[in-house]
């Protein structure tokens, strides 16, 4: 069966058969290009997608004008922002004006490397690949501080402030989330976190905990990832683009595209703890029907799951209004806080007990 | 109780969040719902009602007569100072002379397509027209002369 | 740099910035004052301390121009005003004309004033939730407010000839009759309102995030609301039993059964409510009145030339947003000497400084889009 896994193992003995101990760094370097086509292409298709989805939630077309039913759209708009003049605006701090898309950027790159695409699609496999994940997100919120006070602008600084207090929060709830399946697995190895959904994913073995923890997850992601209802950071009718009100050009296409790969990646992390990843669609001790599942490849698997879950926090985007800042810090530390703990104490009971499936 | 008032607290509000959600995917999933029309594709179908006020024409029959005697009625209904109405006399082979226009001058810039001159015109001489793509890339095309060159008066008008 | 001193305001001048307090700007150029509305606000961290709205963006002289224009000719400009209402803005002026010609207005025309007023009354506020929902940050129910509003405007488009500034209204009565379609096309707006109307309270009245943003949000007393001066909703809202229709009716809204509303809660969540229960209110009017147009006259006969005798003449109507005056001053000549517009959006906006002060900055969206400013109509 056509499978990534040979592809890579193929290539990876032919390299070192060629180059011997450089192998590690030719490696790096086609890692490093299949990461940078991966996100260019993800930026367009998301931005895409998201067009597409508000427009037939808000009974319009969405763009259907360049190239065929409009899939050309959002290239056209790539080129426009690199053409586009980047201003600094006087008397900002050039230094870290320019250096705060980097870092998002940066993060977001980073954060691919434990996200396992396929069967045996895996950039790095390391033994605390869920920490990393946690740890790693956290640094975005560097950069945005970054970019909202360098900015010189009040706006831009409020947006920033927001956007801080809101990630520092919502991490705390997403991380209690993601540990009842780390405790469910027994592991931070996200393909130890696969493997232990062979028979059946966390979503459908966890009982009612595990449903609950996932929907905190999916409400602390999108706050983390600044989007609406909780895009408080650059609420459009308060500070009108927060943060990012003074970049321009490819600076801000860098905070827009590191804004839709952070989308893909919480999306395919949820994917992963959730749902299984790459792993199909598996019911214990039905052999036929898991055979079957088999046929359908990994890959498709684990972009199906996470394309649903895009869709989804998409959704949310275009049906919420915007929550105020005390309200969101409120919904954090007295309802998904609380919840959150409980509900890890619940699935510790469950994973000792062995009542899961 | 606390726990109580919480829980359905909680409760209520995912409800409610449900709901909204119940609706926006109802219309992502039927497109039939569309309503944009894709407007420089649709031109061929878009019709206007005939009461649309987009300019205002002058109406020449197809002896290329009006009906329009100068009387400047338009002219001082106008309150934008739209209309300029230049006339002259005409003599008669009779010998006789009488007024008639020479020029209708209406600046479609200044323009609100109040219909105040339709209203005032007492041949129904003027109308308005359908039309709604004025934009020009010069403004002076956008004063328009309504008479046709060598347009007569209709006989029996007065 | 650009700080706090750049803007030098008389106030702000008087009162020196504490530590810890800056000034921004909403406006004139920002997605939350729909218009030119430019309010200097101080803040204290998210805290708004003052803000001092900052008016004459979009100053057009209406009221200068309209002492140039012929009793005829100046009801035009008054579409400009309040786009939004732009039919009721036009009755309010051609019933000044009437009152001082002392001219009775036909049956007919009277009823399709009314019809008109309503549909207006019904698009504005559909207009309005949209817009308020996208400044709370939800951008779709914009759109589906705006679909019911499209069948309004080519409704208007079909009877009047324009969708935004009508000119419909001529003082003795209407510019020309009713469309042979347009009961039909009335008749099935109605319908249409009613079935998708369950949208709204689905995506928004009953949403959780949305009760949460406007429940107590920019609370105006009764007291407060009537020494502001505030009209319309915006007074009902807290309790000010002020509708012009019940309490001055005119054109023959004493005729007709419908009910004021009135809520008591003053907050931005009261607001809406009243607005949204007022529009079932139009269609409740509408309805009475669209399978009974009597027939007639739409126009009484005026002469050419308008002329008022000497004197003051003062009207009031019930806008969308208020009360909207028209005083003229005659001098007997066929232009007015003075026109005065006495605007509903310029005392609601002078409430905002009560209202937000002490609150956070998204709660200003939720007062500000509540009050339902159009900003032409504030500066005229």
């Amino acid at each position: 069966m056509f499978s990534f896994q040979q592809i890579a193992q193929q290539t990876h003995a032919w390299l070192q058969q060629h180059t011997g101990s450089f192998t590690v760094l030719v490696e790096c370097a086609i890692v490093a290009v299949f990461a940078i086509t991966l996100f260019a292409v993800l930026g367009l298709v998301l931005v895409l997608l998201e067009r597409k989805v508000a427009a037939h939630i808000q009974i319009r077309v969405g763009p259907n004008r360049v190239g065929p039913a409009g899939l050309l759209q959002t290239v056209a708009d790539t080129l426009k922002l690199l053409m586009k003049e980047g201003l600094v605006p006087n008397l900002a701090d050039k230094f870290l004006f320019n250096l705060a898309p980097f870092i998002v950027m940066m993060v977001a790159m980073l954060l691919l490397a434990p996200v396992a695409f396929a069967r045996g699609i895996q950039i790095w496999d390391i033994n605390i690949g869920v920490l990393y994940i946690s740890a790693i997100s956290s640094i975005s919120v560097i950069g945005i501080l970054m970019a909202g006070w360098s900015s010189n602008n009040k706006y831009a600084m409020l947006g920033a402030m927001r956007s801080g207090a809101q990630i520092v929060s919502y991490e705390l709830s997403a991380g209690f989330s993601v540990l009842c399946i780390v405790v469910l697995s027994g592991s931070l190895r996200i393909s130890d976190i696969i493997a232990a959904q062979e028979n059946g994913w966390w979503i459908f073995k966890g009982h009612i905990p595990v449903l609950i923890s996932f929907v905190i997850f999916i409400i602390a992601v999108t706050a983390e990832t600044n989007r609406a209802p909780f895009d408080l950071a650059e609420a459009e009718s308060e500070l009108t683009a927060g943060f990012h009100t003074e970049y321009s050009g490819m600076r801000f296409a860098l905070f827009f595209l590191a804004e839709y790969i952070n989308i893909f990646i919480v999306c395919a992390i949820g994917a992963t703890l959730f749902f299984g990843g790459w792993m199909p669609l598996h019911i214990a001790h039905w052999e036929g029907f898991n055979h079957v599942m088999d046929y359908i490849p990994s890959s498709v698997w684990f972009m199906g799951k996470t394309f649903a879950l895009i869709l989804l926090i998409m959704w949310f985007r275009w049906t919420f209004p915007r929550l105020r800042v005390d309200q969101l810090l409120t919904l954090e530390w007295k309802y998904l806080l609380p919840i959150g703990l409980f509900n890890l104490l619940l699935v510790a009971i469950i994973a000792i007990m062995g009542w899961h499936f | 109780m606390f726990l109580k008032e919480y829980i359905s607290d909680v409760y209520q509000g995912v409800r409610s969040l449900l709901k909204g959600m119940k609706k926006t995917g109802y219309y992502f999933v039927h497109p039939s719902e569309i309503i944009t029309q894709q407007y420089p594709d649709n031109r061929e179908q878009l019709h206007l009602p005939e009461r649309f006020r987009g300019e205002v024409v002058m109406t020449h029959d197809e002896n290329n007569e009006h009906a329009c005697t100068g009387c400047t009625a338009c002219e001082l209904a106008c309150p934008n100072g739209t209309i300029k109405i230049i006339t002259k006399f005409d003599v008669s082979p009779e010998g006789k002379k009488k007024k008639a226009i020479d020029t209708f001058i209406y600046h479609l810039e200044l323009c609100t397509m109040c219909n105040l001159c339709i209203e005032a015109c007492p041949t129904d001489a003027i109308k308005m027209a359908q039309t709604f793509e004025h934009s020009v890339f010069n403004r002076n095309l956008l004063t328009k002369k309504l008479n046709l060159p060598n347009s007569k008066i209709r006989e029996g008008v007065e | 740099m650009y700080s706090e001193t750049t803007i030098v305001t008389p106030e702000a001048s008087q009162q020196p910035l504490l530590e810890g307090q800056l000034v921004i700007n909403v406006g004139p150029q920002h997605p939350a004052t729909h218009g030119v509305l430019h309010l200097v606000i101080t803040l204290e961290g998210e805290t708004i301390i003052k803000i001092e709205p900052h008016l004459g963006y979009i100053h057009r002289s209406i009221e200068k121009m309209s002492e140039s224009l012929t009793y005829r000719q100046f009801i035009y400009v008054t579409s400009r005003m309040d786009y939004l209402s732009a039919h009721i803005n036009n009755l309010a002026c051609a019933m000044c004309v009437e009152k001082g010609m002392q001219l009775e207005v036909p049956e007919r025309a009277q009823v399709i004033r009314i019809i008109m007023s309503e549909l207006t009354r019904i698009a504005s506020h559909e207009l309005w939730i949209g817009a308020m929902a996208m400044d709370l940050g939800a951008f779709t129910p914009f759109f589906y407010t705006f679909r019911e509003r499209e069948t309004i405007n080519d409704i208007m488009e079909q009877t009047c000839g324009a969708r935004l500034t009508m000119n419909y209204m001529v003082p003795g009565g209407v510019m020309y009759d009713l469309h042979p379609e347009f009961v039909a096309r009335v008749k099935s707006f109605v319908a249409q309102f009613k079935s998708k109307v369950s949208e709204l309270e689905d995506l928004v009245t009953d949403n959780i995030i949305f009760r949460n943003r406007t429940v107590g949000v920019g609370v105006l007393s009764k007291e407060d609301a009537i020494s502001y001066g505030c009209t319309g909703p915006v007074a009902r809202a807290s309790g000010v039993d002020g509708d012009i229709r019940k309490r001055f009716p005119y054109s023959g809204y004493e005729k007709l059964e419908f009910e004021q509303c009135i809520d008591t809660a003053g907050d931005s969540f009261a607001r809406y409510i009243v607005r949204i229960r007022e529009m079932y209110q139009s269609i409740h009017i509408i309805e009475q009145l669209i399978d009974a147009i009597p027939e007639g006259d739409f126009q009484a006969k005026t002469k050419a030339v308008i002329k008022l005798p000497k004197g003051e003449f003062y009207t009031r109507v019930e806008t969308a947003r208020g009360e909207l005056g028209v005083y003229i001053v005659s001098e007997g000549a066929t232009t007015p000497y003075r026109i005065k517009y006495r605007s509903p959006g310029f005392s609601n906006l002078s409430a905002l400084n009560h209202m937000a002060k002490g609150s956070k900055i998204g709660d200003l969206m939720a007062t500000m889009g509540t009050l339902d400013l159009v900003i032409p109509d504030i500066d005229r």
